[in-house]
């Protein structure tokens, strides 16, 4: 498959363009760049902690690749992942702290449940409105993400606000609700469990299940899909509604896993990370696994370069968006590309 | 006298089709030169090449005797060749006399003056003769006033040569008279005409000689004054290649799909469609003949339940209905080939067995409870992939890799497996090459066999001829013919009933 | 309580301050859009611009050269953005949602570089751009106090929906841009060259999204400060969408944004709560949105879709 492999190569030099990009700014700015650069590429690996922050971040990423790709897949571009996560994580705080379930098994489910149900509400606003009437969901979306934010800040600071506190957190989440850890020594919780369960699930769905099937082919060609009788109305609200879901558990799961009180006072940009891995994983949820990994890794990397050299985590983002721009550019290697099938249809 | 413009030698080829093939042809100062020929006769690409949008594989191009290269419609201008487009190219926004101007300002930042810009306006139709409304806006005007502008485009840019594309197939017929008034004028001036058209009456009113263009190559010169539309017919749609696959006698069952009173309008009330009746019952081939445009988009899009209906009524076996959907047609039993494959009819994206099962996949066979049974659904289309002989390495590989006919096989492929009560194909072997035509001639032959009520709609003559039982001619949105017993009809009657030379008496 | 805040000139003033961060950006937004390539990188570039002119207002210790650095960054940002669309054949959404995240993360690591600081440019001694009192106006009754005392910013807003009303309806370059928008084929064909009009539209929004990014650091504020650009740049995009491609009509649009953000700010000082109140200009662009659609998709169904 022709294609396919000049994606991968064009995915592969634009990583490595970009850690160069990475590497020059480094050494414009810190006093000691090769260092400094050992730090972001290999820090994460320096201790358990460490791999463990990581594999921690993975688990949200995972969550937000997942319901981004699924729409961007289906052709919309759509970021809402972002609000939804935040609303989603509180509405799980919420049955975490105001409704009292002795069994953990139950609450857990109970305000993960919540979250899901949020989230794919949440996401209809968007849905509805492109699939009934066209209106750009991209736009939509991102004003969704700061109105979602600001009524769960609201609802935060109104409801479940601990008043003992000096910083905005909620009240203690009930242990019961709260998501064990599974690794010794790190911070990784049963979340990572779930995530990779959605990761095959999402998989099986999408290539075994009917409506996974359709919404692929919605994707390739939406006329086609028409033409076969499906109406794009259908297609438009199922991924709307698989995706709420997906980053409405992603929420519950990171709220619920990783901290003891609600502490988000503003979107924690989670969501938007969720585009990049989409975009890296081509759209399809086996390889989100691997661009999530990616991610968190030079996340992570990024953050202990920053605490223990001079450099600013965020150069992190200048890397993300250069890999973007490499590799949505169509035109980028197009001539090695067309050399090479110059070279086979010769042949 | 030198003539105005020569062609020496042109071909164009493109990726798996040769356009046009070594053609020559020499166009004479004020005279108006008629290019007749079939959809996809090579035409439009030879005028392309004129116009600079296009550049020969091969051949040369003499302007009053000196050699030119026409590299973009620029160059083509700077020469004194415009052309009016079928589509036409105007901003619909802007008035009549800032199209006119776009592009020919004084100045890029200095205030365009509107008042000069319709002064110009003004001064160029009243010389050309051709009456425009400078301050109307191009959203706002007819069609024929569209096209005058378009001329003046031309001839307000130096234009000595004037190429029209197909301009009378917009026009009512009060339009045409006042467009070949002008073209006469503009002759009288010492402008040069070419006009591309199938239309062989207005062919034999208004020009001086014609060019008949076929496969891409000419298979006519004549002198208007010395012909009569049948040979200019003749020599358009030229002898029937044999062999291929041939229709069968069927004993034609129940009714399948039954068409009554028709009659459709536009969105600019235009009558697009004449109260059409015609029956089509199991077992039957029946075709539709025409040429493009004369009505076979919009019935199609009634059958199939894309367009809402407006007067008569449509039914399904016994059953009367008004269409909603494309979803609601197709669980009556309709199976649909699109006119557009690429478009409508594959995901090019997807492998060959994801764009096989789209039509089944509530078959038990295929899916247990929403879950595909990947297995069965691969075997399906393995068998498919032999039935109909599709040329890949696999069934996964992507649609998009195979050539023309094999995607035409697959589409094929689908729509029939689904065993469907009615087949609606739309050109069904358009673009696709010989033997993937003859292979999908037989599985419709074979499909009829079955019991399944085939309507064909096709501007490939030979297709109709061979494969059809029965055959209804659309011209002008009407049924101007209906032949139940095409054994003794040959593609020549065909062509003027499709052309509208002839016409059957007494037929709604 | 409620009216007499509303109906006060402050309040009014207030709207025409705040509209024109917005405002200059649905300004960039049309110009592109009519073109036929509609900036998604508003939000980036007003983000560049702002650091741009905080930075180079300190170092230089002129509010003019930081002015000009300001209107320098975003045409640079502006730059890149056109060359991967237009050459590099980037996905327009995805090209400017990577610029985004670029100019959201690229900024801070450039502000923290230069002053250690992660969260606002505090530290640095930037200029701010000066308001002006029009001489005549300022005496006029009511209306001298809403129009007059505004930053020279916003004047320059003011002339420039006059100027981009006369660029794009009266002068050649104005309508080469709508036909290469409209009908790029219709461009084609009587020479233009496309793609030199549709960069230098580009070029010609990342002015107007930068001047309102300067704006924002050096008159509204007098700081740089994360992610400061808070969505204007997306809810220009809905406004220019709303009003047509239209100059007035996108203005006004923009300005009813402006209005509602203005409003949260006021209703901010009476006590309904800020967390809900400053959701109101996003809720009103939603709501602006999903009215606009159901508008236009009514129009296409009478067209004679079936």
């Amino acid at each position: 498959m022709n294609e396919g492999f000049f994606k991968r190569v064009r995915t592969a030099v634009a990583i490595l363009v970009s850690l160069l990009l990475a590497f020059i700014i480094i050494s414009l700015v810190s006093k000691s760049p090769l260092r400094t650069m050992g730090l972001f590429l290999f820090g994460p690996l320096k201790n358990v902690r460490y791999l463990g922050n990581v594999i921690e971040l993975t688990i949200p990423l995972i969550f937000a690749g997942l319901s981004t790709a699924i729409l961007f897949q289906a052709n919309l571009f759509n970021l809402g992942a972002e609000g939804i996560f935040y609303f989603s994580g509180l509405t799980a705080a919420f049955v975490a702290i105001l409704v009292p379930i002795a069994n953990p098994f139950l609450h857990v489910s109970a305000a993960i449940a919540a979250g899901a149900v949020m989230g794919m509400i949440v996401a209809l606003v968007p849905g509805y409105l492109r699939a009934k009437w066209n209106a750009s969901e991209l736009v939509s979306s991102l004003m969704m993400n700061s109105i979602l934010a600001g009524v769960g800040l609201y609802l935060l600071n109104n409801f479940i606000r601990d008043k003992d506190l000096t910083e905005i957190a909620s009240l203690k989440l009930a242990p019961s609700a709260l998501l064990p850890r599974i690794i010794p020594r790190t911070r990784i919780h049963l979340g990572l469990v779930i995530c990779l369960c959605f990761v095959v699930g999402v998989y099986l769905f999408s290539r075994r299940h009917r409506i996974g099937y359709l919404l692929r082919m919605f994707g390739f060609n939406h006329r086609f899909v028409e033409y076969s009788g499906v109406s794009s109305f259908s297609m438009i609200i199922i991924a709307h509604l698989l995706a709420g879901f997906i980053a409405g558990v992603g929420g519950s799961v990171e709220v619920l896993g990783m901290y003891d009180r609600f502490r988000w006072a503003s979107l924690p940009g989670l969501g938007f990370d969720g585009a990049l891995v989409a975009m890296l994983a081509r759209n399809k949820p086996l390889p989100v696994l691997g661009s999530a990994l990616f991610l968190a890794y030079i996340r992570t990397g990024a953050d202990i370069m920053a605490r223990q050299a001079d450099v600013p985590a965020e150069m992190v983002s200048i890397v993300q968006a250069v890999i973007i721009l490499l590799i949505s550019a169509d035109r980028f290697l197009h001539g090695l590309e067309e050399r090479r099938i110059l070279k086979k249809a010769l042949a | 006298m030198e003539p105005a413009l020569v062609l020496e030698g042109i071909t164009k080829v493109y990726p798996g089709v040769v356009a046009n093939r070594n053609i020559s042809f020499s166009l004479n100062e004020g005279e108006i030169h008629a290019i007749c020929g079939e959809n996809g006769a090579g035409k439009s690409t030879l005028m392309k090449i004129i116009f600079g949008m296009e550049q020969p594989s091969e051949g040369r191009i003499f302007l009053k005797g000196e050699e030119v290269h026409i590299r973009s419609p620029q160059d083509a201008i700077d020469l004194g060749i415009g052309m009016v487009h079928q589509h036409f190219m105007l901003v619909p926004s802007f008035t009549v006399a800032e199209n006119l101007v776009l592009g020919m300002e004084p100045s890029r930042y200095t205030k365009l003056d509107k008042s000069k810009a319709i002064e110009a306006t003004r001064k160029v139709a009243e010389q050309f003769e051709l009456k425009v409304t400078p301050e109307a806006r191009v959203e706002d005007i007819g069609v024929g006033m569209m096209q005058k502008l378009e001329i003046l485009k031309a001839l307000y840019r130096g234009a000595r040569i004037l190429i029209l594309d197909e301009p009378t197939a917009v026009l009512t017929p009060q339009e045409t008279d006042e467009l070949f008034e002008q073209l006469l004028l503009l002759k009288k001036r010492g402008h040069t005409i070419v006009f591309i058209s199938h239309k062989l009456k207005e062919v034999k009113q208004i020009s001086d000689r014609i060019t008949v263009i076929r496969k891409g190559e000419v298979a006519g010169r004549f002198l208007t004054s010395q012909v009569d539309e049948r040979e200019i017919s003749e020599a358009m749609i030229g002898k029937l290649m044999g062999g291929g696959a041939h229709r069968e006698h069927v004993h034609p069952g129940r009714q399948a799909l039954r068409a009554d009173s028709l009659t459709l309008l536009d969105e600019n009330g235009r009558p697009v469609l004449r109260n059409l009746s015609f029956s089509l019952r199991e077992g039957e081939i029946l075709g539709v003949a025409g040429v493009e445009g004369n009505g076979q988009r919009e019935l199609i899009e009634l059958i199939t339940g894309q367009r809402r209906l407006q007067e008569g009524s449509l039914s399904y076996g016994e059953k009367e209905l008004r269409p909603r959907s494309i979803g609601q047609v197709r669980s009556l039993g309709l199976a649909y080939i699109p006119e557009d494959r690429m478009r409508n009819g594959c995901a090019t994206g997807g492998t060959i067995w994801e764009n096989l099962i789209t039509n089944r996949l509530s078959d038990k066979r295929f899916s247990r409870r929403s879950w595909l049974r990947k297995r069965e659904i691969e075997n399906d289309s393995r068998r498919l992939v032999g039935e109909y002989d599709i040329r890949c390495s696999s069934i996964s590989d992507n649609v998009g890799q195979l050539s023309g006919g094999n995607i035409q096989k697959v589409v094929v492929a689908r729509e029939c497996a689904s065993d469907p009560s009615i087949l609606v194909a739309d050109q069904p072997t358009r673009g696709v090459d010989i033997n993937s035509a003859e292979q999908i001639h037989r599985k419709i032959i074979e499909m009829s066999r079955n019991r399944t009520a085939v309507l064909l709609v096709s501007a490939d003559l030979g297709e109709l001829l061979d494969l059809c039982t029965s055959l209804i001619v659309l011209f002008n949105g009407e049924i101007t013919a209906r032949f139940e017993d095409i054994s003794d009809l040959d593609e020549k009657e065909l062509g003027f009933y499709m052309l509208g030379i002839k016409r059957q008496g007494g037929v709604s | 309580m409620f009216w007499q805040l509303i109906f006060s000139s402050s309040f009014l003033f207030s709207v025409l301050r705040v509209s024109t961060p917005i405002v200059f950006a649905a300004l960039g937004a049309l110009i592109s859009d009519r073109a036929g390539i509609v900036n998604i990188g508003l939000e980036g570039i007003m983000l560049t611009a702002a650091l741009g002119g905080v930075i180079g207002s300190a170092y230089t210790g002129s509010a003019a050269l930081g002015l000009f650095f300001a209107v320098l960054s975003g045409l640079l940002f502006s730059a890149i953005l056109a060359w991967f669309t237009l050459k590099m054949k980037t996905d327009v959404i995805l090209g400017g949602i990577a610029l985004n995240l670029f100019a959201s993360g690229g900024t801070i690591f450039f502000l923290s570089i230069l002053t250690g600081e992660k969260g606002t440019s505090s530290s640095l001694p930037s200029k701010v751009l000066p308001d002006i009192t029009l001489p005549l106006i300022a005496r006029i009754p009511v209306l001298g106090d809403i129009l007059s005392g505004h930053n020279l910013l916003t004047y320059v807003c003011i002339l420039s929906v006059v100027g981009l009303w006369y660029l794009m309806n009266h002068t050649p370059l104005g309508y080469w841009i709508r036909a290469v928008g409209e009908n790029h084929h219709a461009a084609e064909s009587v020479g233009i060259d496309i793609f030199r009009i549709r960069f230098a539209a580009l070029l010609m929004s990342g002015l107007f999204a930068a001047l309102g990014g300067a704006f924002l650091s050096m008159g509204y504020v007098s700081w740089f400060s994360r992610d400061m650009s808070a969505g204007r740049g997306w809810i220009a995009l809905a406004a220019e969408a709303m009003g047509g491609g239209l100059v007035v009509r996108t203005t006004i649009t923009a300005a009813f944004f402006g209005l509602a953000d203005a409003l949260a700010n006021t209703l901010q000082t009476i006590n309904l709560p800020s967390e809900l109140v400053k959701t109101i200009p996003y809720l009103g662009t939603i709501i602006g949105l999903a009215l606009y659609a159901v508008r236009r998709s009514r129009r296409e169904q009478k067209k004679g879709r079936s």
